[in-house]
């Protein structure tokens, strides 16, 4: 039993206000601050075995000869395999989806055969009882290898010199091109064409609890629990069923507390479909957690992208288009299932995003290299789109002498102009750009900051200010994945129950990655239902238990999940009142539920608890009417269907100062004013905006994972990549519009992703208005002290 | 081949602890694999992110750098031992109330080093809490949440000192 002082408090709820709209405190995460949660790592099982691989050393290479005979004698190792061993119990994969069309990629197997294509791939699986002694048994493994030429730029891969996949025929995953009618007249007539090439260095997630999962096959009923820190339990039911030829309904995949996702898993990874072909092949539970030097060189990796832009404008600050050449490398493989081809494609659908111009013209080159593979990861294309927009909107602003806030103002769609489609083919439901942006400037006081940079500027200190408006693609609908043959969820599901003791009971499939996912879906079932914050419990992340549905990703747990949980936990008002009309025989309309109880509508008196209609109609049915069936568990699901995606929008603002003799740039403040709809919790919302605006600043300011020319990562630990810690991060102002999609009751957009999606443009624009007039700019991500001097002429 | 140990005695959350170690074993892993201590929490197990910081002695310790073995004659507390105890009742409700965690893998190595900075820099500002966390990853909040969380005890204890304070 609890100890009183474990149990819920309902932190400052006023019951009489809606749930929806409350900055409360997060309800059932009191654990994760007492070293109470339950992470991976913590699941303890008996028959425990423990997987560790041997990865390959080199980029590119033939496996002459690999003997695993030494490390299968080792002290405790279990077993020791090769990719042959585990393809007998798991089926390669490959990574298309139909709708993006002519995409292609390679088999790709659980544990290498033959031949690697990246440092890191893995060679050989060793399984022992404890994790140091199958550690110790790498040592022992054995390889011949025959090393071959690596692909390692994406220019030399574009020019097909070397085919990575000789049966693929060429190095192009994916192409996509589009253009405008009357393209190419608009440009010629335009008063001004300005181009520029901007670079984007890979980066990765570097979530603080690595992947990993622990697989229990049970040969008894022919059933495989895997507990799984994942984004979308359902869909690797669905993979680890058709792979390893279980039937769906023996899969059962569990997701206790994550340590961070950021789309860093939601994605099918080798070494994890090996760990579970693992469990089949011995009938006992295998374990897989990755180190930090394997979260470097397989956690997926995203935005290594060239990207040449033009954008053509009159002089009197009208936008006339967009010209976009995108190139970009993904490894060697496109990922499954979701492919490597998305993140191009957003970029190729959002640039331009915020404006009004009607011309644009786009070229998209997917290719491969033999690096990690690169995929979705947290804003999905939207930091290159966003900063190669904004960036050479600023240089527009600069050619025709326009200050960059009125140059925008001059070209953002409307407010009143939706629904509107862009020309990429997109359309907006309503957006708000005017709203956000009039607020950001206000909120910055933009004028005084500009009155400061030039007063700095006095004293030969080079401050700039950069403004970086945005889209944020959220809650996709099967337009997505489904309609390309992906076995992903669009819609999601909620069961809302009302236990006898007159609490409710939420099961959601959305999962929680810490986000606090269920701590909102308690808000909108108790502003649904009519009970305080206190009164909910939630259960996400088991496909056992929860309704099917696509989980966490694209922003859309809110929104999607979250109009689910509203539409049953209205359902089960509803039925509560049916009950309640039943045991007082009184008309239904008569009646509501507030306060945790059944009141009389028009007084607010109460006429009864929950827990009574709990007890009258889980215990004492024989008191209804002989014809009347309770109904106090209710199921609803939500598929977002009108638009291909919601559309949230903002802008966001950095404030920097560049020290022009050590290339540092120091960020003085940071704002964010965006609008995702209806807020749930504002609290949250505004941490989540911030968290992505941090992880926004990593990508432009440290993050980067170094590649030799021989495809080697240089800087695999956390000592030699960088992220953002504390003291380097300025404070974060965040500011909202709420303009509620109307496509859900709930109105919510989503709010996950668009920090991150528009901090780098903020900071490369505020940036290069601080170095401009030394006659420097800097284009290519992360603005790293060394870069920075190098466009200083400095070094 | 078995392990060699070193008989090791040591204070575990107020409690003696007297075990043959493995030598080569990190103190973060002794706890979470001999004592069920899951609440340190491996992240970079090379000393960077500070997942896995317990107290030695009162003192932060990264648990990932330490071998079980040095912690002969000293008193090692967990983030386990901490809450039980209520040294870290303040900030954990602090933490709840400003949302200074999303996922939670770093808020117990956050919240020993929030309790050194209450324990030790009682007059820290905002710019100084900043660099004292910077010892410690967090992917999640953007970090003003958790300046937000220890300032607000730093304030409230200027105000109103914790009883038995501790140095």
């Amino acid at each position: 039993m609890n100890a009183r002082n474990e149990l819920p408090v309902s932190d400052q709820i006023a019951q009489s206000t809606n749930p929806i709209g409350q900055s409360t405190p997060r309800t059932g995460a009191r654990k994760l601050l007492q070293g109470r949660g339950m992470y991976l790592d913590d699941i303890r099982v008996p028959r425990l075995a423990h997987v560790v691989f041997f990865r390959s050393p080199h980029a590119h290479a033939r496996i002459k000869h690999l003997d695993l005979t030494a490390a299968r004698q080792q002290p405790g190792v279990i077993a020791a395999v090769d990719g042959r061993a585990i393809a007998e119990f798991c089926t390669p994969w490959v990574g298309v989806l139909t709708h993006l069309k002519g995409l292609k990629s390679a088999p790709q197997h659980a544990v290498a055969i033959d031949r690697v294509c990246w440092q890191g791939e893995a060679v050989a699986a060793i399984v022992a009882q404890t994790r140091r002694q199958a550690e110790d048994a790498l040592d022992h493994v054995v390889v011949e290898w025959e090393v071959l030429p690596a692909v390692t730029d994406m220019r030399d891969s574009l020019s097909n010199r070397q085919v990575i996949h000789p049966e693929l025929g060429d190095n192009i995953c994916f192409s996509r091109e589009m253009v405008t009618e009357g393209f190419e007249e608009a440009f010629a007539k335009a008063d001004v064409v300005v181009e520029k090439t901007y670079d984007f260095s890979r980066h990765t997630g570097v979530t603080n609890e690595p992947r990993g999962l622990l697989a229990d096959y049970n040969p008894a009923d022919h059933t495989l629990v895997v507990y799984h820190g994942t984004q979308a339990p359902h869909m690797m039911q669905d993979i680890f069923s058709r792979h390893l030829n279980i039937p769906e309904s023996n899969v059962r995949v569990v997701c206790k507390d994550v340590g961070g996702s950021f789309g860093i898993k939601v994605h099918v990874y080798a070494d994890e479909m090996a760990t579970a072909a693992l469990s089949v092949m011995l009938r006992r539970p295998v374990k897989f957690l990755a180190d930090r030097l394997e979260s470097f060189l397989t956690d997926i990796h995203a935005r290594e992208h060239t990207v040449t832009v033009r954008m053509a404008c009159n002089r009197t600050g009208e936008i006339v288009g967009f010209d976009l050449r995108d190139l970009t490398g993904i490894g060697p493989y496109s990922v499954y299932p979701r492919t490597s081809g998305i993140e191009g494609n957003q970029v190729v659908n959002l640039t331009g995003g915020p404006y009004k111009h009607k011309h644009y013209r786009a070229r998209l080159d997917v290719v491969f290299t033999n690096k990690n593979v690169t995929c979705q990861y947290r804003a999905v294309g939207h930091p290159i789109a966003v900063a190669i927009t904004e960036g050479i909107v600023d240089e527009g602003a600069r050619a025709i002498g326009m200050d960059a806030a009125e140059f925008r103002r001059r070209n953002l769609i409307a407010d009143d102009a939706y629904p509107y489609t862009f020309p990429s083919g997109i359309k907006f439901e309503k957006l708000s750009h005017h709203q956000c942006l009039d607020q950001l400037l206000k909120l910055m006081d933009y004028d005084g900051l500009r009155r400061d940079q030039a007063a700095c500027r006095q004293r030969g200190v080079y401050r700039g200010i950069g403004l970086a408006a945005m889209i944020e693609v959220t809650n996709p609908s099967p337009a997505f994945y489904g309609v390309g043959g992906a076995r992903i969820s669009a819609q999601d599901g909620a069961t809302v129950r009302l236990d006898p003791g007159g609490m409710v009971h939420v099961l959601v499939s959305v999962t929680e990655q810490g986000q606090g996912t269920e701590a909102v879906f308690a808000q909108v079932a108790a502003s649904a239902v009519g009970v305080g914050v206190d009164r909910v419990r939630v259960i996400t992340g088991d496909t056992a238990v929860t309704p099917y549905g696509g989980g966490t990703w694209a922003s859309r747990g809110a929104g999607i999940g979250g109009e689910a949980v509203l539409q049953a936990g209205k359902a089960l008002r509803s039925n509560i009142l049916d009950v309640a009309a039943a045991i007082l025989q009184v008309d239904k309309s008569t009646l509501d539920v507030r306060n945790n109880g059944v009141v009389d509508r028009l007084t607010g008196q109460e006429r009864l608890p929950l827990n009574e209609i709990g007890r009258v109609g889980y215990f004492r049915p024989d008191t209804l009417p002989m014809n009347f069936q309770s109904e106090l568990t209710v199921t609803r699901h939500f598929t977002p269907r009108e638009y291909g995606f919601t559309f949230t929008n903002g802008i966001q603002a950095s404030y920097v100062e560049v020290d022009v003799e050590t290339g540092f740039v120091k960020l003085l403040k940071h704002w964010c004013v965006e609008d995702c709809g209806t807020v749930i919790n504002p609290m949250l919302v505004d941490e989540q905006i911030r968290g992505g605006v941090v992880q926004g600043i990593g990508g432009a300011l440290f993050e980067e994972c170094l590649y030799s020319d021989d495809g080697q990562l240089l800087n695999g630990s956390m000592a030699d990549y960088l992220v953002p810690m504390a003291a380097e991060m300025p404070d974060i102002v965040v500011g909202h519009v709420q303009t509620p999609t109307k496509t859900s009751e709930l109105g919510a957009k989503g709010a996950g992703e668009a920090g991150t999606a528009g901090a780098p443009g903020a900071i490369m624009n505020a940036i290069n208005d601080a170095i401009g007039v030394l006659g420097a700019s800097v284009a290519l991500q992360p603005f790293t002290p060394q870069r920075v001097l190098q466009a200083l002429g400095k070094v | 081949m078995s392990e060699f140990t070193v008989k090791t005695t040591f204070t575990l959350n107020g409690v003696k602890v007297e075990q043959d170690i493995a030598a080569r074993q990190h103190l973060v892993d002794f706890l979470r694999d001999c004592h069920d201590l899951t609440g340190s929490h491996l992240g970079c197990e090379h000393g960077v992110c500070g997942a896995c910081q317990v107290m030695v002695d009162g003192q932060v310790v990264r648990g990932c750098l330490t071998l079980a073995v040095q912690m002969q004659g000293r008193s090692v507390d967990t983030i386990e031992g901490l809450s039980e105890r209520g040294d870290l009742a303040r900030l954990q409700q602090a933490f709840l109330q400003h949302n200074a965690f999303q996922c939670g893998f770093c808020s117990s190595g956050m919240l020993i080093t929030a309790l050194d900075i209450v324990r030790h820099h009682p007059q820290a500002s905002r710019e100084e809490i900043r660099d004292l966390i910077s010892g410690n990853y967090c992917r999640c909040t953007g970090y003003q949440a958790i300046v937000d969380a220890i300032e607000s005890v730093l304030l409230e204890q200027r105000v109103m000192p914790p009883q038995g304070a501790t140095s």
